[in-house]
């Protein structure tokens, strides 16, 4: 009887969301302190001062699946922001004027949250938000790792970076920083982390109980919820599912639609497009396993080790070397036993893209696998041929097909 | 028993019929392509010079931006692979294949076994295509065929630095409008859509034997132009146009001796 009185991952996730952004437009209501940041930024800070925190990347994927966000961008770049900038702050930066959206809403920021491990577009893109709204900032300046690991140096600057926004967080909630409930916080964070870093895992299954295009849905709760048990009970359940998926050998898909090939999704999801880009897979058998997303959120440090913390947020595959980032990459397909590889260029993205092409030749050379490439945005709806993308799916169809005959050949 | 190719492209349909020794009994092409009776049209004209009638057709594979359009097709493949088939089977030991064609371009590498081993794509843009020789020629007022013997006759080369189509059309009319020679624009038009497309092909790896095959490969200035800029000779393929709708009706034989 328990079992079935058991809400599935699904509607845990879509409460976990919707308490989410109902709380924080409740906090403001409520005269509270809200924050925006960036979506892999040291949340613990935050959540031990109860400050109620939304991520404008997040809403932003929300509006651009939604099909909304051509109004947003239309905004911002009719008020003079470069077609050339990163849709997410085209989107953003339309929303903060317009302040109204079908898809989502999000209170406006009390003072702004920024951590550039994930691209340096945010550096200035929150830097003019706070400026706009005139609002205090806060910012994390996390150097890229030009060398393979992350440099002490670095990590010892971002260290006294953590240390020094205590103090202005400090003073502006005008309450004293809680480093006992800081420790609470980390270990909630830590285990939360790699709740969700275990659940994603049992994709390496064969067949993988996942389909990829859900963990872009789950996303969304571990760029919001990272800090909380409330997420950490959501990628559990998560994992209890998928987990008894695969013990019953049971795919991605219905009984009878069979998972014919394996791949990963490098980039961000092209969101005004995920039914096209979904289906160009699916319809061929291709099952999109995992992504670089599954270790980007997965922040793990020794409880109350503000330097390691500092180096876990250096480290993610955004703010890594190239060779670091195509070592991660065959690690993966070595792991979920992949056949190949879809690369999504990604107009808005440069720090992904510039070092795209490459990273694609030397992974291919590596680990012989097939990959494809095709031209996107994350929310620009006017940067994607549906057409275009079909037949380099197709291609890429025909040439996994001609290397698993090779296989089976020998 | 006869096998037919049709490659649907975004301008142009063309159709290679064959029968079960892959000798080719009909090869035909129209300058209209998806969304045009065109595919219509050639079918007719194939089915006719090879003597047959559709009913004695067993199996057809469509190929080309149109090809799933196509509803009498018995299956659909991509035009790389098609491409690669058609070259493999025309041109054994090739490697390389460069196919410009009206909205696309494409570089395939070829492994030894004639199998694709890879491939690239331009953009979503018409930079680097067939589309944007078309408007170059209308700049100029002459046909795709005049292009290339005008091109043969410049003396002086002149830059068109925009790989944009668009942009590089008013770069083109501000150029004859200051007097530069029909000729040296028609050879800066042959340069900046080779340059682009070498860009691609050094991007997958160059290996010889280099083929090219789609329409411009029939654009003997280009041809040129591009061998200068991969530093290999180029191999034109035989009838250069139809060598997809021939990779489908050799696919359209395999398919149905699979069967």
């Amino acid at each position: 009887m328990e079992q079935k009185e058991k809400l599935s991952s699904k509607q845990m996730l879509n409460d976990l969301m919707a308490d989410h952004y109902q709380s924080a437009l409740d906090a403001k209501e409520n005269g509270e302190l809200v924050a925006w940041a960036t979506s892999i930024a040291p949340q613990e800070l935050l959540t031990t001062m109860d400050i109620k925190v939304v991520y404008p990347e997040n809403q932003a994927a929300a509006i651009g699946a939604r099909k909304e966000a051509q109004k947003f961008i239309d905004d911002s770049e009719g008020r003079g922001y470069s077609v050339d900038l990163c849709s997410y702050a085209r989107v953003n930066f339309g929303y903060a004027n317009l302040k109204k959206s079908e898809s989502q809403d999000i209170p406006m920021p009390d003072f702004i949250y920024s951590c550039s491990n994930i691209c340096h577009t945010v550096l200035k893109w929150y830097e003019n938000l706070a400026k706009e709204l005139n609002i205090p900032l806060i910012i994390f300046d996390l150097p890229f790792n030009h060398k393979y690991d992350v440099q002490d140096h670095a990590a010892k600057y971002m260290k006294a970076q953590i240390e020094e926004a205590i103090k202005k967080l400090e003073k502006i909630t005008k309450k004293e920083f809680d480093h006992d409930k800081f420790k609470a916080v980390m270990e909630q964070s830590i285990k939360t982390s790699q709740m969700w870093k275990d659940a994603t895992m049992v994709a390496k299954a064969k067949p993988s109980p996942l389909n990829g295009f859900d963990l872009f849905n789950y996303m969304a709760g571990i760029v919001t919820n990272r800090g909380t048990k409330a997420g950490y009970e959501v990628f559990k359940r998560w994992k209890e599912e998928l987990e008894e998926k695969a013990a019953a050998g049971l795919g991605p898909w219905k009984p009878g639609e069979e998972e014919k090939f394996r791949v990963m999704w490098d980039g961000i999801a092209c969101w005004p497009y995920l039914g096209t880009t979904y289906k160009g897979l699916k319809n061929n058998g291709i099952n999109m396993v995992t992504s670089t997303y599954p270790d980007s959120w997965t922040i793990l440090y020794d409880n109350g080790d503000i330097e390691g913390m500092a180096k876990a947020y250096s480290a993610i595959y955004c703010n890594s070397n190239l060779q670091n980032g195509v070592d991660r990459i065959t690690r993966i397909v070595e792991e979920y036993s992949l056949d190949g590889i879809v690369f999504h260029s990604n107009r808005s993205c440069k720090l992904l893209d510039f070092r795209q092409f490459e990273q694609q030749r030397q992974i291919e050379e590596k680990t012989g696998v097939a990959t494809v490439l095709f031209d996107g945005d994350q929310t620009d709806p006017r940067a994607f041929s549906g057409e275009q993308y079909n037949t380099r799916i197709q291609a890429f169809l025909e040439r996994l097909e001609i290397k698993k005959e090779e296989r089976r050949k020998g | 028993m006869y096998f037919l190719g049709i490659d649907i492209g975004s301008s142009s349909s063309k159709v290679v019929i064959i029968d079960e020794n892959k000798n080719i009994l009909a090869r035909k092409a129209r300058n209209l392509g998806t969304g045009t009776n065109g595919p219509e049209m050639v079918i007719a004209e194939a089915l006719e010079e090879a003597g047959i009638t559709e009913d004695q057709i067993v199996y057809t594979v469509a190929t080309g931006y149109g090809r799933v359009t196509h509803t009498k097709a018995d299956k659909q493949i991509t035009e790389i692979s098609c491409h690669g088939k058609g070259v493999a089977h025309l041109i054994p030991g090739a490697r390389t294949i460069i196919d410009i064609g009206g909205q696309d371009a494409k570089v395939i590498k070829l492994t030894a076994q004639g199998n694709v081993d890879n491939f690239v794509m331009n953009e979503k843009c018409a930079a680097g295509t067939g589309r944007f020789l078309e408007v170059m020629a209308r700049i100029l007022n002459c046909s795709l065929d005049e292009l290339s013997d005008l091109s043969m006759q410049s003396t002086e080369e002149v830059e068109i630095s925009n790989t944009c189509t668009v942009f590089a059309e008013s770069e083109v009319i501000s150029q004859l409008a200051q007097g530069t020679a029909r000729e040296d624009v028609a050879k800066g038009a042959d340069n900046s859509i080779t340059s682009r497309v070498a860009g691609l092909a050094r991007r997958i790896g160059i290996s010889p034997i280099v083929v090219m095959s789609g329409g411009v490969a029939m654009n003997e200035s280009v041809v040129r132009s591009m061998e200068k800029h991969i530093g290999y000779d180029i191999t034109v393929a035989p009838h250069p146009q139809t060598v997809g709708a021939l990779g489908a009706a050799l696919f359209a034989l395999e398919s149905f001796n699979k069967k």
